[in-house]
């Protein structure tokens, strides 16, 4: 098995509800969405963004566009009105889940 | 019954404060049928309400009136019809204001759609007490605990009243809260004759609204996957909307603009911002994204097919924003060597001071540009770093302990580490938090009003 970060699999768009994040992972390849789909768990994720988001996280699948979205709650100190972060919003959060390394097959062609 | 085949609507604005010159872009670079242009966040309610309690001719967006100077003509003269929620709280004024505008242009004929009856804010409390509790979607606390503090208070109504504006002939219509996506497919709805039961229709006539909310977000802009190969972005196309009759709905920008309309760009922005994507709810339809289907039709040209809608929900969302304490921001920027040490040891010495002098906070946060506002502890530490900005920000009730916050931050730069600048902007102010309640209300409780009147 070799180690991989998500930014050469995928892309990614974040924005806000309230205090949740949600980010659109998508397979850069029609070819990486089952690799995503199993390895990207709400769990996974969840432990990524150990220190960042304090609340559950949901996933869900949208095969028709090889792509995952993400809710992580209680994800953007308090939302995007109140929140004092410079990225109240989470407009990066995106690329801080292509951060987020996977192990593929050492035969995997990328 | 309607018998147009195909229309084409363009996105002029994303939010309040878009780029200026694309409503005019739309309009001159190629033939639109309508120009679609969202102005409201989900607070700025309450910062038209105050406007509004000042002066009762204010409460609408007022940098719509520039752009309708630009547009008219070709309103009048092209047939282009305008959408836009622009008129806040207080569509009427907005629309004596634009006929100002059609006055002082010389037309002489022009008919303007107001819809309200979205601004709950006067009679909020006669909906308290007959039961609409307008429980915190995030939270479940009724809306009673912050009535004190309560900013504005409005339902976002959808497509249909809109429509309604279209059937009786105005050329420029003008809503309080109405949904992004509703701008878009109040268009469809009237050319097309959709009926409130055609919901795989409504559905795609929302999605094409997802696609074109944002404005460029789905021509390009802020685009993740090979950004760097976006031409043009300085010349933007913002997205127009082919519709077909069976709701078949082509993506593409005007002719020679900049950008770029693909399968990716809009599967970006198809993912921005939802939750459930079998569940997308508006006031019209519950959309499924998981029943879109994309397809490239040619260059900048997308095909958007096969959606999927289910018959939508007995409430409307409600959107209220209420007074919630202080807060302000403060930075300065540090030089090399030791520039990330320097920073992290002037935030723990401004801690010190307010601390000692008796100041509590609700939240301090502290951040570090250049190295960890992003991505926070994700950030890998960088071996040596040119300079970075210190960004502090505390919240609280108490006014005074904000302002106090500002008042030490400054004197850092003469009596804390070394080689600092950036403190140009002075003493940072405390500003009111105006904090965002979602709620729920029953679709019996209010009611769209529709109201067209021509230029007198």
């Amino acid at each position: 098995m070799k180690r991989v970060q998500l930014v050469k699999l995928a892309h990614a768009r974040s924005g806000d509800k309230g205090d949740a994040s949600n980010i659109g992972l998508i397979a850069l390849k029609p070819a990486y969405y089952p690799i995503l789909r199993e390895k990207v768990t709400s769990e996974a994720v969840k432990r990524h963004f150990t220190g960042i988001c304090n609340g559950p996280v949901e996933r869900y699948e949208l095969p028709n566009l090889c792509a995952l979205n993400f809710i992580l709650h209680g994800a953007l100190g308090g939302g995007g009105t109140i929140s004092l972060r410079n990225d109240a919003q989470g407009k990066t959060m995106s690329t801080a889940l292509l951060r987020m390394e996977i192990e593929i097959p050492d035969n995997e062609e990328l | 019954m309607k018998q147009k085949e195909q229309i084409r609507i363009a996105s002029g604005q994303g939010y309040w404060g878009d780029l200026p010159q694309a409503p005019y872009w739309q309009a001159s670079k190629g033939q639109i049928d309508y120009l679609v242009m969202d102005y409201l966040a989900e607070v700025t309610m309450s910062i038209l309400q105050k406007q509004k309690s000042r002066d009762v001719k204010l409460g609408y967006a007022k940098d719509l009136l520039p752009v309708m100077e630009q547009v008219l003509p070709f309103v009048v003269e092209k047939n282009v019809k305008v959408i836009t929620n622009g008129g806040g709280v207080n569509p009427q004024a907005c629309r004596d204001a634009i006929f100002e505008i059609a006055r002082r242009a010389g037309i002489k004929k022009l008919r303007i759609g107001v819809v309200y009856g979205d601004d709950i804010y006067g009679h909020i409390d006669d909906l308290l007490k007959s039961g609409h509790e307008l429980r915190n979607l995030d939270t479940g606390a009724g809306l009673a605990t912050v009535r004190d503090r309560l900013q504005s208070a409005n339902v976002y109504f959808g497509a249909f009243p809109i429509a309604e504006a279209l059937e009786k002939g105005a050329q420029v219509v003008l809503t309080g809260r109405a949904t992004d996506t509703g701008l878009t497919l109040a268009p469809m709805i009237h050319d097309f004759g959709w009926a409130e039961s055609d919901f795989d229709k409504l559905a795609a006539g929302i999605i094409a609204g997802h696609i074109l909310e944002c404005g460029g977000q789905s021509t390009g802009g802020n685009f993740l996957k090979d950004w760097k190969s976006v031409p043009d972005l300085a010349n933007i196309g913002f997205p127009i909307a082919e519709a077909h009759a069976d709701g078949t709905v082509y993506i593409t920008k005007h002719e020679g603009t900049g950008g770029l309309v693909s399968v990716d760009t809009i599967k970006e922005q198809l993912l921005y911002e939802i939750g459930d994507p079998r569940e997308y709810i508006t006031p019209e339809v519950i959309a499924d994204f998981t029943s879109i289907k994309l397809e490239q039709d040619g260059e900048n040209r997308v095909r958007v097919c096969d959606v999927k809608g289910r018959p939508p929900t007995n409430s409307y969302k409600v959107s209220a924003a209420y007074s919630d304490g202080y807060y302000a921001i403060g930075t300065l920027t540090y030089g090399w060597p030791d520039a990330l040490e320097k920073a992290q040891a002037a935030d723990r010495i401004m801690r010190q001071r307010l601390s000692d002098l008796g100041y509590r906070y609700d939240e301090f946060h502290t951040e570090y540009l250049g190295y960890n506002s992003c991505h926070g502890p994700l950030s890998p530490t960088p071996a040596e770093i040119n300079e970075v900005v210190l960004r502090v920000a505390v919240k609280g009730k108490d006014r005074d302990a904000v302002d106090a916050f500002g008042r030490q931050l400054v004197p850092l730069v003469l009596t804390g580490p070394p080689t600092v600048t950036g403190f140009g902007a002075g003493r940072p102010k405390p500003q009111e938090v105006v904090a965002y309640w979602p709620a729920l209300i029953s679709k019996t409780a209010v009611k769209p009003v529709v109201e067209v009147t021509d230029l007198g």
